[in-house]
């Protein structure tokens, strides 16, 4: 059997070709995008992008109640944007397979917030899969279909950031030929959720429950190693191989599903060891049912409630051992943040919002970052889509006093997420603010997806791309412009403009993502600051473009003339770096930033 | 633990970091050791910092190492080695690349960027190797083979037949810049 270095993600895609699924759907998110590429490479497979987490898994449940079986791809935000139809179509089944995938972000590596997603297979009634390396993402997948084939379940399989992302050696199967179940249909009763039918299969969950409990009991990946009896830990995940790393002789309950437990097979593990222990990152989900059980247990009162944990953190819980304090050098270090990169579009767009005194709504995406000095042109975050209904909320609030003073920005994949009905809400209910769309082409904080106006589909297929400026139109807005943020001084007034006039306006600041090959992104010359001309008034470091650095006149040799008796030093551009936007040298009041030949020496 | 030995490569966000790690878990493969290796992705060309770490031996558990429990640091830019320090052993060996990437407070004028990264670690830690990356990289033909020639630094700490990593290397670059990237592994493990 062939072995293979996969990642978590491309393990969970694996197991999901392996086991005959060729339907997946999902909405690209750290940790949970790859999943989805690595999918739509196998062969015979289809897969898409759908706009949003809600319609990805509306695609799967369609397709699995045409006997399907089916993938939904997410991140743990997505979940609360899809949770609508999961909590219902954990009523009805479906006549397919229906497995969804939640990748969970403990520490928040890339996320707004660090949510607990078991949470939701008990909200939902809906089984959970935990691994906790590579080899058992591949082989979950084709369990957790098995499981939603017999118990007529939608079942969860939850991810973290640490198993997406890490990767180990997986042992490959022959993938089984896929079985075409699919047909069309008709069973009402179980499908149609009107109130006479929904509480009748309500009470099928609550019966398919109790035998997913049952079933737990005997579940193959949920077993006991029973090793020194002193110290027995019920864990999953991979906090398993943190623990097994440092405790390698304690006694183990190692779950492969958090949701229903073993009752049964809890109970034994807790009277076959002394102490026993729950290990779990962030909520005490499992620690609170062994309680439930009447099972003493220590959890939470030793284990961190945030962030994910490493070895260290497991062994200094448990055995109160901290490693020797090393004698280490005490240096406070410069941090080293995110940033927009060289000849980002976004750049010149949020320095100009972030001096202009009003309030910028922001939502998720590359753009988030400018929050930070020295753009600081962005003042929330809350959710994908939240941009729009903010701005237009605060807007109303304010009255006079936030009239020509809001503005909600949003990007364009961000926007086809969650923004289209949040913009149609601000035409409908006649709203001052301005929405600015920054279009980059792409959906580029994960890596450059395509989404429905790129023109192009998950596998590579050419298809009808959305026109942004006729569908606002459609909206009811009238007031919709194009502008091309290079260009400061256009950008400037297109912005002025847009929060001048009464009723709602929408400025697209269009140019593709510098990363973006596809379309070709701009790449001039890189620019040069002749020293000799530059007054040190810091107006382009203000930019915070990456290349561009302040060099004091201590640190210079030569050292340039003074132009005044305040100057300290004088800007610099690496040119490694530079992309040749041209946002610095329109800044620049002394003329001292040119493209690198037009200067001479 | 047990015989479980711990590499953690350290840089900033387009240095080719994650590369270079998949690289070196594929050289462990190849010399039929178990290997796990764990990093974050998604700010990783945003200039933010990229941290990859890769542990080996007969049976691997945690694919991230605890404090005090890392053998060898390969630290792609120089600074930022201090940033890491707390994860090594007190007989690691550090690797590091002198070129500086300037954070933002330092562009900024708010910080100053410490220069002696090298020293300091030198206090503290005997094995401290210092490598011109960039240069070496631009002289074997390529000035982004920064992460090659520290691979070539680090295949010099670790018992591992040449002919193995060469092997691996092959089949990672596509045929254009292989040359340049094996001239590199080379500079890189006898600099």
């Amino acid at each position: 059997m062939a072995k293979e270095l996969m990642s978590g993600n491309e393990a969970i895609a694996r197991g999901a070709y392996e086991c005959g699924a060729r339907f997946a759907a999902g909405y690209p998110g750290t940790p949970s995008t790859e999943i989805m590429e690595a999918f739509a490479t196998y062969e015979g497979v289809y897969a898409e992008w759908a706009p949003n987490e809600k319609v990805a898994m509306e695609v799967a449940i369609g397709a699995a109640l045409a006997g399907a079986r089916a993938l939904a791809v997410m991140k743990h935000v997505g979940v609360n944007v899809a949770a609508d139809p999961l909590f219902t179509v954990s009523y009805t089944g479906t006549d397919g397979a229906l497995v969804v995938v939640t990748a969970d972000d403990p520490s928040l590596h890339s996320s707004q917030n660090e949510q607990d997603n078991r949470n939701y297979s008990k909200f939902m009634k809906i089984p959970m899969l935990e691994p906790a390396d590579s080899q058992e993402a591949k082989d979950y997948v084709r369990l957790a279909f098995e499981i939603s084939e017999r118990f007529d379940t939608p079942v969860f399989l939850r991810s973290t950031t640490r198993v997406s992302h890490s990767k180990s050696v997986v042992a490959l199967d022959p993938p089984l030929p896929p079985e075409d179940r699919t047909a069309i249909r008709f069973d009402a009763e179980k499908y149609v959720m009107v109130p006479m039918n929904a509480r009748k299969r309500r009470v099928e969950v609550e019966k398919r429950m109790r035998r997913l409990e049952e079933y737990a009991e005997t579940f193959s990946e949920n077993r006991m190693e029973i090793r020194n009896p002193g110290i027995g830990i019920i864990t999953a995940g991979i906090p398993y191989h943190y623990a097994k790393d440092v405790f390698p002789d304690f006694s183990y309950l190692k779950l492969g599903m958090v949701y229903p437990l073993p009752a049964a097979m809890i109970r034994e593990f807790a009277s076959r060891v002394r102490k026993l222990y729950v290990l779990e990152e962030l909520d005490p989900f499992i620690e609170e049912q062994v309680r439930a059980l009447g099972i003493e247990v220590t959890g939470k009162a030793v284990f961190p409630y945030t962030s994910e944990f490493d070895p260290g953190i497991v062994e200094r819980a448990i055995s109160g051992n901290a490693p020797d304090s090393a004698v280490l050098p005490e240096r406070p270090l410069p941090m080293r943040p995110p940033n927009l990169c060289p000849g980002c579009p976004h750049r010149g767009l949020f320095y100009l919002l972030g001096r202009m005194k009003v309030f910028v709504a922001g939502d998720i995406g590359c753009y988030t970052l400018s929050f930070m000095k020295p753009l600081e042109g962005l003042h929330s975050c809350i959710c994908m889509g939240a941009s729009i209904g903010m701005a237009h909320g605060m807007s109303k609030a304010l009255g006079e006093k936030g009239r020509g003073k809001v503005v909600g920005v949003i990007g364009d994949s961000t926007f086809l997420h969650s923004g289209i009905t949040p913009l149609l809400n601000m035409a409908y209910n006649h709203s001052d603010a301005l929405i600015v769309i920054c279009d980059n082409l792409t959906t580029a904080m994960t890596g450059m997806q395509e989404h429905p106006a790129t023109g192009f589909t998950l596998q590579g297929e050419k298809t009808t791309g959305v026109d942004l400026e006729r569908l606002i139109g459609a909206l009811g807005i009238e007031n919709v412009r194009v502008v091309d943020p290079y260009d400061l001084k256009a950008t400037r007034k297109a912005i002025r403009d847009g929060l001048e006039k009464s009723g709602p306006s929408v400025l697209i600041s269009r140019r593709a993502c510098v990363l973006f090959k596809r379309e070709k992104p701009y790449r001039g010359k890189p620019y040069r600051v002749d020293p000799e001309k530059c007054i040190g008034c810091r107006l382009c470091i203000g930019l915070g473009c990456p290349p561009i650095a302040w060099k004091k006149f201590t640190d210079a040799s030569p050292i340039p003339e003074r132009k005044g008796k305040k100057q300290e030093g004088v800007s610099y551009i690496d040119r490694n770096l530079c992309t040749g936007c041209g946002l610095c040298r329109q800044l620049c009041k002394s003329g001292a930033i040119a493209e690198e030949e037009s200067i001479d020496g | 633990m047990g015989d479980t030995r711990g590499i953690l490569i350290a840089g900033v966000g387009g240095q080719g970091i994650l590369l270079a790690s998949d690289i070196l878990c594929r050289v462990f493969m190849a010399a039929g050791l178990d290997v796990k290796k764990s990093e974050v992705h998604g700010m990783a060309q945003r200039g933010g910092c990229v941290t990859s770490h890769v542990r080996y031996g007969g049976k691997v558990h945690s694919p991230i190492s605890r404090k005090r429990d890392v053998d060898i640091l390969v630290s792609f830019e120089k600074m930022d080695t201090l940033r890491y320090l707390d994860f090594l052993k007190p007989e690691a060996t550090i690797l590091i690349n002198t070129e500086e990437l300037y954070p933002p407070a330092v562009n900024l004028g708010d910080a100053e960027y410490p220069k002696d990264a090298v020293e300091t670690a030198r206090l503290s830690f005997q094995k401290v190797k210092s490598i011109d990356a960039t240069n070496l990289a631009s002289r074997a033909g390529n000035v982004r083979a920064v992460n090659t020639v520290l691979l070539g630094a680090l295949s010099a700490c670790l018992p591992i037949p040449l002919e193995t990593w060469e092997e691996v290397i092959r089949k990672s670059f596509p045929a254009g810049i292989l040359p340049a990237n094996l001239e590199a592994f080379r500079m890189g493990r006898v600099a």
